[in-house]
């Protein structure tokens, strides 16, 4: 029992232990977003701003476009991410429950293109969207953040997919229901904890992601969040860092928002209504 | 055939949706430029966006577009554009990162664009630094030398020689007087050598080394000459054998070691002249600092840079009308504005004579006497550099100084690992 005790007082700290190693780039950011220039080049910097100021606000958002940038990021990750489930669930669908050579095969692409650097795609990529005159819109942003989150989007809702025991669909079309209602009434409520975890690895994929945003939109007005951050950094990596860090700051508050908000759905239901009362 | 539908559908909706891409042509036959800055410090970001609403007030039938890019990721940017042929009109870079583009057909040759007004007011050894072949690829703008950033307090209360430009230090008077500085855990200097070569190979130039030599046939081939070592042996006797240096800022950039500077850790620390702003920004109140010269040594201040420079995309259709908008960036009173905006040197003579840069506040003097000293970065038009530079050339002079190698083998390395590099692309 003493041994049980001691044990699961050693899990706590580790567990503790972790969450303050995650926790503290986060932390610190926010600690430098709140301190003026003099302190950031401190030998002995504090948790605790000394003079804690709002000026790296007000450089940010004098410097650089932020609202809008934060705005065409939200509009890039939330497209990108009804896109990718809206393809991925079918296609998941239909990989999980017939399984052959050809999904098999399928599945182990999946894997591999996740292994693509972003450099070898990037000019034949541009080329075509240019072709398809995408280059600097948020339509062709939003594509390609789509088909780069596609494969893992559909490898996680493979396996939700397979969660599902196919004897409820069985019971279902026992019951008289026919495959829709079946797909819709009872399949598609116990998968919806994996359409938002995947909804929200799509999200936040597109909410960081930093290359082919710098690539593809050219205008000011159309450049996304990660973008206008680098904007903060000058020649030889000399960064402007109390605006950098307040920028990054705010930049950090919509994943934590969208995730707060869904994290519910993702952990809660699972299974839910699985066993008939 | 539902699905076959659908995809058809969705492909239509697709080009549809293509429909609302940008396109820059003007529908009143107004040309408009795309000027990609780099710009990014508060004043420097002012004064780039003053200048191109200037422009535009004037020149009603050339419209300039400011665009932001940042250093960070410039290169593999233009590149993606160029192969694109989607890339800036106007473009801000280092001359530094220029001769793969020159080279590959990217940027438009100025000889014949620019007024002869900008031409003659850039001296010739900076016009070097964006030559490449027979042709000028940019135009050299501002530029920065590296110097000492000194606790003045501490070198006052020491009574050692302060230097100036008229009289610097020798190489050697350097090590001696960081060793008289240093003591009781604290250091004479702080090297920030995260990244070594460019900063040793600028630096040696005045020391007259080269260590990329041309060969008649115009191939390169690195030699690693007794004056190429002056800077590197102070660097590694001043860390491992007199304990001038702390080896712990080897591995750090230079805005890294301004808390141990402020703190009162280190008496000197080489930086680009352009991190005063940092240094007015951050230090204590009180805090007492000053610019000295860097050392000198056979070729007196001689050192290397890259400046920073504005070139024209071969693919614009507006070519002229781009060198126009250079020529006023760069008129002598517009160039000022940008150097005060970036604390950094312009390199046009007339702007150089502004009363603004001669000034002892934050010691601009001391930097502008330094300018004609200035020459093109040795490594500036050598192909393969970045990948002898990354692959060979850092770890080998990182080992040097940490004292993990010893000089025979950094010139081993140097030389015999480096012409092989070189040699595949100079094939």
């Amino acid at each position: 029992m003493r041994t049980g005790r001691a044990a699961r007082t050693g899990q706590y700290a580790a567990l503790l232990a972790y969450l303050v190693f995650l926790a503290f780039p986060f932390l610190w950011l926010v600690s430098t977003a709140f301190k003026p220039a003099r302190e950031l080049g401190s030998l002995h910097p504090t948790w605790i701003p000394k003079d804690p100021t709002l000026d790296n606000f007000r450089q940010a958002f004098d410097e650089q476009p932020l609202l809008q940038a934060a705005l065409n990021s939200l509009v890039a990750a939330l497209g990108a991410a009804v896109v990718a489930v809206l393809i991925a669930t079918p296609m998941a669908y239909v990989m999980a429950r017939h399984r052959t050579t050809l999904s098999r095969m399928a599945t182990g692409w999946v894997v591999v293109s996740q292994a693509f650097p972003f450099v070898l795609v990037i000019i034949p990529l541009f080329l075509v969207l240019k072709n398809l005159r995408l280059i600097n819109s948020m339509p062709g942003l939003i594509m390609v953040y789509v088909v780069w989150a596609l494969p893992f989007a559909l490898w996680m809702l493979v396996g939700y997919v397979r969660a599902v025991p196919a004897e409820l669909e069985e019971a279902a079309a026992v019951d008289g229901a026919g495959k829709l209602r079946t797909l819709v009434s009872v399949t598609a409520p116990l998968l919806a904890p994996g359409i938002v975890a995947t909804a929200l690895f799509a999200f936040i994929t597109a909410w960081n992601e930093f290359f082919f945003a710098l690539v593809l939109l050219k205008t000011p007005e159309k450049q996304t969040l990660p973008v206008v951050l680098t904007h903060f950094i000058g020649a030889e990596g000399v960064a402007d860092l109390g605006p950098l860090a307040a920028a990054a700051f705010l930049a950090t508050l919509p994943s934590l928002v969208v995730f707060a908000v869904i994290q519910k759905r993702i952990t809660g239901g699972m299974l839910a209504g699985a066993v008939k009362s | 055939m539902r699905a076959r539908r659908l995809i058809t559908t969705l492909l239509l909706c697709l080009l549809a949706g293509g429909c609302t891409g940008d396109d820059t042509a003007s529908d009143d036959g107004r040309v408009t430029l795309r000027f990609q800055s780099l710009a990014w410090q508060e004043e420097s970001v002012a004064a780039n966006k003053e200048l191109v609403k200037e422009w535009n007030a004037t020149h009603p039938d050339v419209k300039v577009e400011y665009v932001q890019g940042s250093w960070d990721s410039v290169h593999d940017q233009l590149l993606t554009s160029f192969e694109g042929g989607e890339a800036p009109d106007i473009i801000h870079d280092a001359s530094d990162d220029l001769a793969d583009f020159a080279y590959g057909g990217y940027l438009a040759d100025l000889r014949e664009l620019l007024p002869e007004r900008l031409r003659s007011d850039i001296p010739e050894r900076s016009w070097e630094t964006t030559t490449f072949g027979d042709g000028i690829y940019g135009v050299p703008f501002l530029q920065e030398p590296r110097v000492l950033i000194a606790n003045a307090t501490w070198l006052r209360e020491s009574g050692v020689r302060v230097p100036t430009p008229e009289n610097p230090w020798t190489w050697a008077e350097f090590r001696e007087v960081a060793e008289e500085l240093s003591g009781d855990g604290r250091y004479g200097v702080a090297w920030p050598l995260k990244e070594p070569v460019s900063a040793t190979l600028n630096l040696s130039l005045s020391a007259g080394g080269q260590l990329f030599h041309r060969d008649a046939d115009g191939k390169v081939q690195v030699r690693f000459e007794a004056a190429d070592a002056v800077v590197p042996k102070t660097v590694h006797d001043e860390v491992n054998s007199d304990g001038s240096a702390s080896s712990t800022t080897l591995g750090m950039g230079g805005s890294d070691t301004l808390p141990g500077f402020f703190g009162g850790t280190y008496a000197m620390v080489p930086l680009g002249f352009s991190y005063r702003q940092q240094i007015v920004q951050q230090a204590p109140e009180g805090f007492d600092w000053q610019v000295l010269p860097a050392p000198a040594g056979a070729d007196g201040l001689t050192q290397g840079v890259s400046p920073q420079t504005l070139s024209v995309a071969e693919d614009s259709p507006h070519k002229e009308e781009a060198a126009a908008f250079i020529d006023f960036l760069l008129r002598p009173e517009n160039m000022v504005r940008l150097a005060l905006g970036d604390w950094m040197l312009p390199t046009g003579t007339e702007a150089l004579k502004d009363p603004a840069l001669h000034t002892t506040e934050h010691d601009w003097a001391t930097g502008t006497a330094l300018a004609a000293h200035l020459r093109s970065a040795p490594a500036q038009s050598v192909r393969g550099y970045p990948e002898w530079k990354d692959k060979v050339a850092t770890p080998a002079y990182q080992e040097y100084y940490s004292g993990a190698i010893d000089l025979d083998e950094l010139r081993e390395r140097l030389e015999d690992d480096g012409n092989l590099v070189l040699a595949r692309y100079q094939r």
